[in-house]
């Protein structure tokens, strides 16, 4: 076997007294990929980190192409040859692709002069594109191209300054099935021509499909590093999480109420998003909606919210017509929303768990006179909600949910939503960027939800997920249903094939 | 107005040695700008002795009122992350407006016994109505706040000039007022000042709608995050009109108060306090960003800025010293808060 290009041995790191990673090794050869998965807090990030100059180690040893390195700054590693593609992207989309692969070695007329040569910087983008086959101007500005696009410019740029090891820290979270198709071709070829990567995911099927060995990170320590021929998803879950989750969905005991429909839509379509929607949704009933990012899933859910208009169609909660555009409505109803982005939409990330959990209810606890809240009974009833769903906090009103995991985040927007006793939960994307542990605990609040008689609709782009939870699954694609698939007659190809339907 | 709006989360840092302790106890508290005030005293006392005394501590006093309400207003538009220029310019027009109505010489209800109450309402109505104009230019059209008041204090500001003019003749301001509108900008009742009165009230009503109304804590919610506040149900541009109304409402009061110790319309009310305004505002730590505001924040800050315009005056400098040397608190002020928010998310 040849020299390993890195080599990282017993390395520790503390944060304020904390120990996040003890005595963590591991090895990398030239032209291979090496997964790298874990909890949330498990010490992947803090490990790449480390390696991309972000942090520096307390103790142990990283060697690099035969020498000892210790980046101090991001600088340092690019220098060396170690490119880290971040989840938030480091680019600028008011800025063009050309611009953005030069900005820090821009093509110069002559060496003296602070111009910019752009027919050198033009064509030297050209050839850039070209190696990981995107087919844009280089003058394009950034902020018109899809998030998938975006991603390979940021490959692009790390090639350009000769990358020889490439990390990817979930680089798929905010990419369409496609887009992510087209990166793992990607990874494959760079992988042909001899550079290293480090690919972190949450998407185990993922992990297992590109990686060549796989390293289980627990509690800031390695628990397996093992090739990926001998590691299976059970094991790797088993190993993560530290006990043994008997199946990655936990099992549901009651059936979907046949009577009359809770959520009712028919023939709603909205030019340029959805068209023609028609579907009913029962109480103990989990209908999962599968489709790709731009299939319309979203858009749909937002119509029914309230928080879009519709052109024609019609939505009905238990057979009496719901007015458009009005959440307020909607939420009165009995609807709740969890939305996919739960940063920017489903939560006051400066405030604290209990005002979060607290502001969709405001209203009802206010007093007629002056529209005085009752703080009190309101605190307790969110704290209440909070325990239900086991949110993980010193205290509910001392923290800014900033400070919180993503699964203990998720949480307070489902704590939100069940202060309400809302009847039926629209869930888009409840599990995304999420722990395995987290997850499992959100499946089973779900169960928990229709068994007491709720109606979940339940939009998820990982098809296992909807194959593990779902009554039904609708399929959507370019804004229209694909069809309806029943639990008995499950099967990924099809509904993937139905997703991606052209 | 002591303590408000403490729903939202508050971090502080680690413990050091005792100085560097008492240090970061006196930089991070809400009294800051009061300790400032304090000092600023101290500093200047040997050379304008007359500082403290009784007479100029009640002049600072009366100034502060009307500013303090117009501050209030501005807060409530702060919170939601958008801003109000346009304060100064609705006292201008509410002010000339007033004034032509219950004038006893030429006024539209000369020598009525109803003259100031149809001024009075006459003010208000005004204020809620280019408040409402703000408002809604800026919630349901999509206008930047920014340039919506702008436009609407340049608007006004020469509305109010032109309106002078066509209701007199030297067309500088409309004197004559009656007296007993006048009683409302010195006068009071058993010692006590009607303005004082009334700011009182305004205070303790603002903090209270901040603190504990539903009202109140949409405001924030709207001001952290207005997405989500959408989608929790919160009528987010209801919300944010409500806010220009409140400042222009405001506002309005402000103008009643300053019309009353004026004895006259005037197009040129209130024209060199815009900065007062905002620089109260932003001393008294309401985040530009919205989000956060306290009453009593901005008290201290209105405070603050009245005690060293009343000190450099006292010390006889010129006008444009007072405008730079105000200028420089407020940027050294602004600088302060932002050290302090780098400071607290270090830890």
């Amino acid at each position: 076997m040849s020299e390993a290009l890195l080599r990282i041995q017993n390395l520790d790191k503390s944060f304020f007294g904390v120990k996040v990673l003890r005595d963590v090794g591991l090895e990398l050869h030239r032209g291979r990929v090496l997964g790298l998965v874990g909890e949330n807090g498990s010490g992947k990030s803090t490990t790449m980190n480390i390696l991309g100059g972000i942090h520096q180690k307390d103790g142990g040893r990283i060697e690099f192409d035969g020498r000892e390195i210790a980046p101090q700054n991001s600088r340092e590693a690019q220098a060396l040859g170690i490119a880290f593609i971040h989840q938030e992207l480091s680019l600028f989309p008011n800025l063009s692709i050309e611009e953005n692969l030069f900005l820090d070695h821009f093509p110069r007329v002559s060496g003296a002069l602070p111009f910019i040569d752009r027919r050198r910087m033009r064509e030297r983008a050209k050839a850039a594109l070209g190696l990981v086959d995107l087919d844009i101007s280089p003058g394009t500005p950034l902020g018109r191209l899809a998030q998938g696009e975006r991603q390979l410019v940021e490959i692009v740029k790390a090639l350009s300054r000769e990358a020889r090891l490439i990390i990817f820290d979930e680089p798929t979270t905010s990419l369409t099935a496609r887009e992510s198709e087209r990166l793992f071709t990607i990874i494959e070829r760079l992988r042909g021509q001899g550079i290293a990567i480090i690919y972190i995911s949450h998407i185990l099927g993922d992990v297992i499909r590109l990686c060549d060995d796989i390293v289980v990170l627990r509690d800031g320590q390695v628990v397996a590093a093992e090739p990926t021929s001998a590691l299976h998803i059970e094991r790797m879950i088993t190993l993560m999480v530290g006990r043994t989750i008997d199946h990655l969905f936990p099992e549901r005991t009651t059936k979907p109420n046949d009577d009359r429909a809770a959520l009712s839509v028919r023939g709603l379509s909205q030019p340029g998003t959805v068209k023609d929607i028609s579907f009913d949704l029962h109480r103990g009933e989990v209908l999962g909606i599968s489709g790709l990012m731009g299939s319309g899933r979203s858009e749909l859910a937002r119509i029914v919210f309230g928080l879009d208009g519709y052109e024609s169609g019609k939505i009905a909660i238990d057979g009496a017509e719901l007015p458009p555009r009005s959440p307020r409505q909607a939420m009165e109803r009995g609807l709740a929303f969890l939305t996919e982005d739960r940063r920017g939409e489903g939560l006051m990330m400066e405030a604290s768990i209990r005002d979060n959990i607290v502001l969709p209810s405001l209203p009802e606890h206010a007093s007629p006179f002056l529209h005085f809240i009752r703080a009190s009974e309101l605190g307790g009833l969110a704290q209440k909600m909070a325990e239900k769903v086991h949110i993980h906090a010193r205290s509910l009103d001392q923290m800014a949910v900033r400070t919180l995991s993503g699964g203990n985040q998720q949480k307070v927007v489902i704590a939100k939503w069940l202060l309400r006793r809302p009847s039926i939960f629209i869930l888009d994307e409840p599990t995304r960027g999420i722990d395995v542990g987290a997850k499992y605990e959100v499946y089973k609040i779900i169960n928990q939800l229709v068994g007491e008689g709720a109606a979940v609709l339940f939009i998820s782009s990982e098809i296992e997920e909807l194959i593990g939870m779902a009554d039904r699954i609708m399929v959507m694609s370019r804004g229209e249903v694909r069809g309806f698939h029943d639990r008995a007659h499950f099967q990924r190809e099809a509904l993937m094939r139905a997703a991606l339907w052209d | 107005m002591t303590e408000a709006s403490g729903a939202w989360t508050d971090t502080t840092g680690g413990i050091r040695s005792r100085p560097l302790r008492l240090l970061r106890r006196i930089l991070f508290s809400e009294y800051l700008v009061l300790y400032f005030t304090l000092f600023y005293i101290a500093a200047i006392w040997p050379f304008v002795p007359e500082i403290v005394s009784p007479t100029n501590l009640e002049d600072v006093f009366l100034q502060v009122l009307p500013l303090f309400i117009a501050a209030i207003g501005l807060m409530l538009v702060l919170m939601v992350a958008q801003i109000d220029l346009s304060a100064t310019s609705i006292m201008a027009m509410a002010c000339v407006v007033g004034a032509s109505i219950m004038s006893e010489q030429g006024g539209y209800l000369a020598g009525s016994a109803l003259a100031p109450l149809a001024a009075i309402a006459a003010f208000i109505a005004i204020g809620l109505a280019i408040g409402a104009l703000n408002g809604v230019c800026t919630a349901y059209f999509g206008m930047p706040s920014f340039l919506v008041t702008l436009t609407t204090m340049m608007f006004f500001s020469g509305a109010a000039i032109w309106y002078t003019a066509t209701h007199t003749d030297s067309g500088s301001s409309i004197g004559a007022l009656p007296a007993s509108f006048v009683e409302i900008g010195y006068g009071g009742i058993f010692g006590v000042p009607y303005a004082a009165i009334v700011t009182v009230v305004i205070a303790v009503g603002a903090h209270l709608a901040l603190s504990r109304s539903l009202f109140g804590r949409w405001l924030f919610a709207v001001g952290i995050n207005p997405r989500a506040a959408a989608i929790s149900g919160v009528p987010v541009k209801p919300v944010i009109v409500g806010t220009f109304v409140l400042s222009g409402f405001l506002s309005s009061i402000a103008a009643i108060i300053y019309t009353g110790r004026l004895e006259a319309g005037t197009p040129i009310l209130g024209q060199r306090i815009l900065l007062d305004i905002i620089g109260a505002a932003v001393i008294g730590g309401v985040s530009l960003f919205g989000g956060s505001g306290k009453v009593s924040g901005v008290f201290f800050g209105v405070l603050f800025l009245s005690v060293v315009d009343n000190g450099l005056q006292l010390l006889g400098l010129s006008l444009s010293a007072v405008y730079a040397i105000k200028g420089a608190v407020i940027l050294f002020a602004a600088v302060t808060d932002a050290l302090r928010h780098r400071v607290l998310e270090k830890g």
